[in-house]
């Protein structure tokens, strides 16, 4: 799966840190970290994880198989 | 037929049969592209991008992503919607015609279109010395392709990286180079680190976060020239104080360059920095007469901004690809009044030795700093930074919370110093001098900046009176 996170919105709450802790990480006291492109058996974690976002600022891709769409 | 009517109708159909055309395939290009068809725009599109990567986030890189926890391919950027376009990947546009409406492609193919976006963005500038530059070791980060060979390089433990300019991208490299415990020296031209984009009072705690951290930091020298051994491997720098540095990675980090070459001849007013265009996106032609068929938008383009006296603001920000294509795609699809302006209040963030760095509005404008709250010492605080009794823009270090009070003061064209929020304020409030130098070091240009009021670098061509 894919994911961004709008770190202009981030605001280091790190409640995604600990809903889904091996896609998202602290580094020091407000720096978030993540993985964009998590395994997908990840995704109820970070579905969970953007909805407690208290700014919001996780966004998860809204279709499945995005690469098929492209074709260089 | 009603006029309203008949105009609803010529859109409906602009809208079902126009060709249009993206140039630049990252963010900004993917944007624009979910933006038109989530407008309802159902003609042919296509998208035109020199990596052969489908669109990919680049502020992992310079992070994550060189410490070694994350894939450079897998900076994939998640999708909005589903785009039906063709994707010509690995491919360069290489001209504009805007009398025939074809963009030429490096295969030589033209691609016609209704309606074209520039979102060519930026490339890294490379160390100026072609033949030092070619030797192995040497590296500059703006792609992914970048980012996984330096990441190599750092993974295979070099005695010493050297990394050449102190802005941000610099910044956050010789912070991941202690992370991973490398030795790092990072040489700036400049009188501190970050001080084209944030001045010199908070370059000096920047300077001191290095130091601390043990960056071997060194500025107000220049790097002379790298030197190579008999395999071409780079192993020494030269600086211009005479001393050298033993180092087998070295990291040009000198800001970049608008990609603007292929628009030469085009007519349009582009130039040094960047595409110029009204707060719509639409581009200017060098007579500073606005197009109806191209738009800009992204690193590459550069706009009048209500806040900051309506110069030209360029500004080489994610969230400013994001909502700047979105509003140009949207315009592309529309007519007037139907128009929606970008008007960003610009804002990025940073993440180095363990601070979060952000910052909104543009420091640069200001004159003066003030220490509004927190603690300098702590390296967790937030100043502001006005011009002539406004505050214009304002930096925080680990309290990113309070952000959103400083933007909108200076939404308002709220006073300065501002009133103060009212909680940990600090001793000392009184406002100095904010120390930002003049332009022209290249790693001193901020990733944000106010270009003056001429569309165009280029002469205009004056009507001659008859």
């Amino acid at each position: 799966m894919r994911i961004v996170v709008d770190l202009n919105r981030c605001q280091g709450y790190a409640q995604c840190v600990f809903l889904a802790h091996e896609v998202f990480r602290l580094s020091g006291d407000e720096t978030l970290t993540y993985e964009p492109n998590p395994d997908d058996e990840q995704r109820l974690r970070v579905q969970r994880a953007a909805a407690a976002c208290p700014v919001q600022a996780i966004v998860i891709d809204r279709l499945e198989g995005a690469e098929r769409s492209v074709t260089p | 037929m009603t006029v309203p009517a008949m105009v609803a109708e010529v859109v409906r159909k602009f809208r079902a049969n126009a060709r249009i055309v993206i140039v630049g395939a990252s963010l900004a290009g993917l944007r624009a592209a979910e933006t038109l068809r989530e407008e309802g725009f159902s003609g042919p599109l296509t998208i035109i991008g020199d990596e052969p990567h489908e669109p990919y986030d680049r502020p992992p890189l310079s992070k994550q992503v060189l410490k070694g926890w994350v894939p450079a391919d897998h900076t994939k950027l998640p999708r909005l919607r589903e785009v039906d376009a063709q994707w010509r990947l690995g491919v360069a546009a290489t001209g504009l015609d805007r009398a025939t409406k074809q963009v030429r492609l490096e295969d030589g193919e033209q691609v016609p279109y209704d309606r074209v976006l520039i979102a060519t963005g930026t490339r890294a500038r490379q160390w100026p010395n072609p033949a030092e530059a070619a030797l192995e070791g040497v590296y500059t980060l703006r792609s992914r392709d970048d980012a996984a060979r330096l990441q190599q390089a750092l993974a295979a433990r070099p005695s010493r990286v050297l990394i050449i300019g102190a802005g941000f991208i610099g910044s956050e490299m010789a912070s991941v180079c202690r992370e991973l415990d490398l030795p790092v020296t990072v040489a700036e031209r400049g009188s501190a680190p970050l001080v084209g984009a944030l001045g010199g009072v908070i370059g000096e705690i920047a300077a001191e976060m290095q130091r601390d951290h043990g960056v071997d930091l060194r500025c107000g020298v220049g790097v002379s020239s790298l030197e190579g051994d008999a395999d071409g491997h780079v192993r020494r720098a030269r600086f211009s104080d005479g001393t050298t540095v033993e180092a087998d990675v070295v990291v040009a980090s000198l800001g970049s360059i608008r990609n603007v070459e292929w628009l030469e001849g085009s007519g349009l007013a582009s130039g040094f920095w960047g595409v110029g265009c009204d707060a719509g996106g639409r581009a200017f032609d060098i007579n500073g007469v606005v197009t109806d068929s191209v738009y800009v938008a992204g690193d590459v383009a550069r706009a009048p901004h209500v806040l900051y006296e309506y110069q030209f603001l360029a500004m080489e920000h994610w969230d400013n690809a994001v909502l700047g294509a979105q509003a140009a795609a949207h315009n592309m699809v529309n007519l007037e009044p139907h128009y929606r302006p970008h008007l960003l209040l610009p804002g990025f963030w940073s993440g180095q030795f363990g601070v979060n760095i952000k910052s909104v509005g543009v420091p640069s404008f200001g004159d003066e700093i003030v220490f509004t709250q927190g603690s300098v010492e702590e390296r967790r605080f937030a100043a502001a930074y006005g011009r002539r009794g406004r505050i214009v823009a304002a930096v925080t270090f680990n309290h990113g919370k309070w952000l959103e009070y400083y933007g909108q003061l200076i939404e308002e064209s709220g006073p300065f110093p501002p009133p103060p929020p009212g909680w940990d304020r600090p001793d000392d409030t009184k406002p100095i001098p904010a120390q930002f130098p003049e332009l022209g070091v290249p790693t001193a240009i901020p990733e944000v900046v106010l270009t003056g009021h001429d569309p165009s670098e280029r002469k205009a061509v004056f009507r001659p009176r008859r």
